[in-house]
């Protein structure tokens, strides 16, 4: 009896310790928003109208899902070979930037256009990736603080390439736009969504069955669950660290192409980085939510990108600055991260017997 | 271990002088080196505190990478705080903002503390969730206090002048800020608590049984570590830009770790490494405001001059530094 109980619960338990935390979080920010006079219940029920009321809006909610999903992966990777690698945000811009230059200064014909687009973009994120691996192999520094630099670096450097030298003729807002050789199909009118949803799902599905069914995803578990234990079957930790940026790496820059040529109207990246900034962080709670499983991170993008979907209907309609929802997002991770909690809660629900 | 150490500051003493001769040669390109020298006074402060208190933190076994967030938390609780008391008609308002800012981080640093301690988390990701927290908190903040999205100028009544010296300009804060530099050192090399501190990290449970609550000592340093940063967070606005963008750290929390991680966690040291990196933030801000060369370097590749040094510096220094044994692992009582 109590066997047959076990082997549900360890699947039961994460997705409990998630759910609660995504609970904590919400009402996190119901107490914020109150705390400056405004109406939570109005904000909430505007916010999931605004991410499911309709088929436009959950195609609109699936569309946010597409970079959060692949950022997402690039810390869970991360996370697996035991680094914490929040360099999406610098590799996503660069990625970006590969799409422009791609995109936009390169003439092919239609589909090999997509292909190569995309490619080059994952190439250039997976290019950023890899300063901070090896300074990580060589010298140990430590990769927290060496993908920030890195990020601080891209966003300068994204940001002087795009405004000097990409900068559109009389707009200069924004880039050029890519060619419409070098864009996804937009796959219902009314909404941002385009077929490279599906590269991306396909892409994590990918990762999944990489670490399930490989010696070197097995490696890289092994490292990250037990890195003595590794050292001890002989696995070549330098190399797991690398494979584990470079796929990161990639992930991200298939994030940054998926702001230019997978998302409509502009097809193009801004001079401030707008369209992009900030989805490289917002990855980091999508990977720890989906407990960095490659399948659970494209459910819990789908979630972080309902929020900030309908985040925009909430700041419409309860006029709460749709930024809380970052702050909401902060408040799920830290929930995330004290393992106690549900313990805590647990005990508390069996004191009073509900 | 003493020669060590000596040459870990015999090593500083040489960048040092290196900075010196970049300063000596800014001169002749033009660039005044008294501004130069304030603008990394000013650059170093945050950095200094945070990098400081954190590697006291660290010392203890705790390892809290949410400076950013806090940073930029204080800096607006700082001048929210600094307004209040203007329109309450305090006298030294922006004193009462800074130690608003202190206070907050206080806050933070105790949540932390407990969050580390009780609820065995796991300190990295509660360190990112405080920065992504920051990141969306912030913005929405200024918005519902201020009304105006991610930029506020505060009336120049709050801000905190800098000390009537003459020659150069030098904030109060900053002068604390070195004499603290020492305090610190000394207590934590010379007195009990500074033992007990070291004890923490290396062997907790050597010291819980000489009957010493590990608990308490990580919970005071990370206390610490909030408050020192908090005031680091609220002199951005208050001594220094003289208002808050919704960005205004800027990196600089993370910068604060390179300082410590390649100071190998001394706090003195520490703040050595600060001036460093602070000089590099003072050179680009210099760059790019002196007329005749800000033309010819682009103002974006200047801005880089702060991470690009971060990355060289700790490269070089990090060599083969030693942490504190239990760094980062939760305390159980057998």
């Amino acid at each position: 009896m109590e066997k047959t109980l076990k082997v549900p619960s360890k699947i039961f338990q994460p997705l409990l310790h998630s759910a609660l935390a995504l609970v904590l979080g919400l009402i996190a920010g119901a107490i914020l928003m109150a705390l400056y006079g405004y109406d939570p219940f109005l904000a909430y029920g505007a916010l999931v109208r605004g991410a499911f009321g309709g088929p436009a809006e959950f195609a609109e909610t699936l569309s946010f899902a597409i970079p959060l999903m692949l950022t997402g992966i690039t810390f869970a990777i991360g996370v697996k070979a035991g680094l914490f690698n929040i360099g999406a945000e610098g590799q996503m811009y660069i990625g970006a930037l590969g799409a422009v230059l791609a995109g936009a200064c390169i003439k092919l014909p239609p589909i090999i256009h997509v292909a190569f687009t995309t490619l080059f973009a994952m190439l250039l994120g997976a290019l950023w990736s890899i300063g901070p691996a090896l300074l990580k192999i060589w010298r140990g520094v430590h990769e927290v603080i060496s993908t920030i630099m890195f990020n601080w670096i891209a966003f300068y450097l994204t940001m002087y390439l795009a405004l000097y030298y990409l900068a559109e003729p009389g707009r200069a807002e924004k880039t050029v736009s890519v060619l419409k050789t070098a864009r996804y199909a937009v796959l219902m009118p009314g909404a941002s969504l385009t077929t490279i949803i599906f590269v991306a799902i396909i892409f994590c599905v990918i990762i999944h069955l990489f670490l399930i069914l490989t010696k070197a995803g097995y490696e890289l578990k092994l490292l990250g669950a037990n890195p003595d234990a590794a050292r001890y079957a002989g696995v070549d930790a330098k190399r797991v660290i690398l494979t584990s940026f470079i796929i990161g790496g990639l992930s991200a820059g298939l994030a940054g192409a998926s702001q230019i040529i997978g998302r409509p109207p502009t097809w193009a990246l801004y001079g401030t980085l707008g369209n992009v900034i900030g989805l490289g962080f917002d990855g980091i709670g999508v990977a720890l939510i989906g407990r960095n499983n490659p399948l659970g991170v494209i459910i819990a993008a789908i979630f972080i990108g309902a929020l900030k979907n309908g985040g925009r209907y909430m700041e419409y309609t309860a006029g709460v600055y749709s930024e809380l929802v970052g702050a909401i997002n902060g408040l799920i991770i830290i929930a995330l991260a004290v393992p106690e909690a549900i313990v805590l809660i647990r005990r508390v629900l069996r004191r009073y017997k509900i | 271990m003493k020669t060590a150490i000596f040459k870990q500051y015999f090593k500083v003493i040489l960048v040092l002088l290196v900075l010196a001769t970049i300063l000596f040669i800014a001169k002749l390109f033009g660039l005044n080196p008294v501004a130069l020298l304030e603008a990394a006074l000013l650059a170093m402060t945050p950095l200094a505190l945070a990098a400081m208190g954190e590697s006291i933190n660290q010392k203890a076994g705790l390892c809290n990478i949410g400076l950013e967030g806090i940073f930029l938390i204080t800096a607006a609780a700082g001048v929210f705080g600094a307004e209040l008391a203007h329109e309450a008609g305090l006298p030294y308002s922006g004193v009462v903002g800074l130690l608003f800012g202190l206070l907050v981080g206080a806050l933070i640093g105790l949540i932390f503390g407990v969050l580390s301690v009780y609820g065995r988390a796991d300190q990295v990701i509660v360190g990112i969730g405080i920065n992504v927290f920051a990141v969306g908190f912030v913005p929405y903040f200024m918005m519902a206090v201020w009304h105006f999205p991610g930029i506020h100028i505060p009336p120049k009544e709050v801000l905190v002048p800098p000390l009537p010296v003459p020659i150069i300009r030098i904030s109060g804060i900053t002068v604390l800020t070195l004499i603290l530099g020492v305090l610190l050192h000394l207590m934590l090399h010379k007195t009990p608590l500074g033992l007990r501190i070291l004890a923490a990290g290396e062997t907790p449970e050597a010291l819980d049984v000489a009957g010493v609550r590990v608990d308490y000592i990580r919970i005071l340093t990370s206390i610490l570590s909030g408050a020192l940063t908090g005031l680091g967070g609220a002199f951005m606005p208050l001594c220094w830009f003289g208002g808050i963008v919704k960005e205004i750290s800027a990196g600089r929390g993370f910068i604060a770790l390179a300082c410590l991680v390649s100071a190998g966690l001394e706090p003195l040291l520490a703040m050595s490494f600060a001036f460093i990196f602070g000089f590099a933030e003072g050179l680009a801000y210099t760059i790019a405001v002196t007329p005749g060369i800000k033309e010819a370097v682009p103002y974006h590749l200047v801005l880089m001059i702060p991470y690009i040094t971060t990355l060289a510096v700790v490269t070089i220094f990090i060599g083969k530094r030693r942490f504190p044994r239990a760094l980062a692992t939760p305390y159980t009582r057998e």
